[in-house]
């Protein structure tokens, strides 16, 4: 057995990056580059900005059911070339969606942001897809008992967004005002917006 | 391969620590970490398959210790040494300490030869594979029969990709299962769908009894016999 120490998970990071720099694949800017880009780019009002155009656009709310990633990009909102299909899931009085990743943690991540701490957990990545409605009641929401739920698990490289039910106190709001109360928590579905 | 990460409807699990629109990042290092695996999947150094499936080989008492982007940068880190950016003793010496990595696994596979196209309202089973390689496959719904709901754009076959084997891109199709049918004890009432490749799937109905042409469409499991 080696008897060394385990470095520390920051200084293993600092070693690829150095051995990637040093073998010329990755220039020190382009990892600070990218980062902005995870943390400034890749946030939930983009999915907002979707949803609460088509809460108010019926001709965009059916591009967006039927073609989500053309939908998106037609808003300005790209996905990587792997993510080739992105699925949005209308809530409805009876049926709810909510997804989640079995296997590892994948998300729309550019459009909804990147996944918290809690969606990458073993309860939730366990849990879910058996007792999704005790999971969801355990989080906050709770369903009624005729409600449908219907749980994504993203196995493949399509990536799903889930459009919640407008709330009932925003009648007569505009776009931007609606996509403020919209949230990733909802987007992935284990939310509602209802107060 | 049937390993830890293969998380669905294993039980034993408590409550998710859920925080209320929670925080991505709390460290500077998971932002570098994220930046690190994302820019070699865009520069083509490595693909999403073999990167997935060199974090499901890591020792499983480290894939469970670890955070999600310690088990992130490993799986990079890994594929780096096994595609000779440095050696593990390089690694270690760049860290100042060890730098643990993923085991090896088993091999990878192609693509079955009798594979067959589906269309939304058909009924499939999901074949009793058993791959030692990457699968994206989870094991709850081996051999277990559900409806296509829709078909997802061709995408490269994981099994053979995360190997570097080749194999013809495929479609995927989101498959509805009931959760009661999944798991008949200690489970909730729910429709679960999973992203299905095409080669995980048989024309079969219910499982176990021979293909039958055009199986009218059903909205739901729950109107099945």
């Amino acid at each position: 057995m080696n008897e060394k120490p385990v470095a520390a998970v920051h200084e293993r990071v600092q070693a690829v990056e150095r051995l990637l720099e040093s073998a010329s694949v990755i220039k020190p800017s382009e990892i600070d580059e990218f980062s902005k880009l995870a943390q400034e780019s890749w946030i939930p009002q983009n999915g907002a900005r979707l949803i609460a155009r088509a809460w108010t656009d019926p001709a965009f709310k059916q591009h967006l059911l039927q073609n989500g990633k053309a939908a998106a990009e037609s808003m300005g909102f790209g996905m990587p070339a792997h993510h080739r299909h992105f699925v949005v899931l209308e809530n409805t009085e009876h049926v709810h969606n909510v997804i989640c990743c079995s296997l590892c943690s994948c998300t729309a991540f550019s459009i909804i942001g990147l996944p918290p701490d809690w969606y990458k957990d073993f309860e939730y990545r366990s849990r879910l897809v058996r007792q999704a409605r005790i999971v969801l009641s355990e989080m906050g929401l709770r369903l009624a008992a005729d409600t449908e739920i219907r749980v994504w698990d993203t196995t493949a490289d399509t990536r799903y967004m889930v459009m919640p039910r407008r709330p009932s106190y925003s009648e007569g709001w505009g776009e931007a005002e609606l996509a403020g109360i919209i949230t990733k928590d909802a987007m992935i579905g284990v939310a509602s917006l209802e107060p | 391969m049937d390993g830890v990460h293969d998380l669905g409807g294993k039980q034993g699990f408590g409550s998710v620590r859920f925080v209320k629109n929670a925080a991505v990042f709390h460290h500077d290092w998971e932002l570098r970490a994220n930046a690190l695996y994302a820019l070699c999947a865009r520069k083509g150094l490595i693909n999403m398959d073999e990167y997935r499936h060199a974090i499901e080989r890591m020792e499983p008492r480290h894939y469970l210790a670890a955070s999600y982007y310690e088990r992130s940068l490993t799986g990079l880190a890994s594929l780096l040494v096994e595609k000779g950016f440095a050696s593990t003793e390089e690694l270690n010496a760049l860290a100042g300490g060890l730098f643990p990595l993923a085991l090896p696994g088993g091999p990878g596979r192609s693509q079955p030869q009798d594979r067959a196209q589906f269309k939304p309202g058909d009924r499939v089973c999901v074949r009793s594979d058993y791959v030692s390689g990457h699968v994206r496959m989870p094991a709850y719904i081996r051999g277990k029969s559900g409806v296509v709901i829709s078909v997802s754009p061709a995408y490269p076959f994981p099994d053979a990709h995360a190997h570097g084997l080749s194999a013809d891109d495929e479609p995927t199709y989101d498959v509805r299962f009931q959760a009661e049918e999944l798991w008949p004890e200690a489970s909730e009432p729910a429709m679960v769908h999973v992203g299905v490749f095409e080669s995980y799937l048989l024309a079969i109905k219910p499982c176990g009894e021979p293909a039958q042409a055009h199986t009218p469409a059903s909205e739901s499991l729950r109107s099945a016999p």
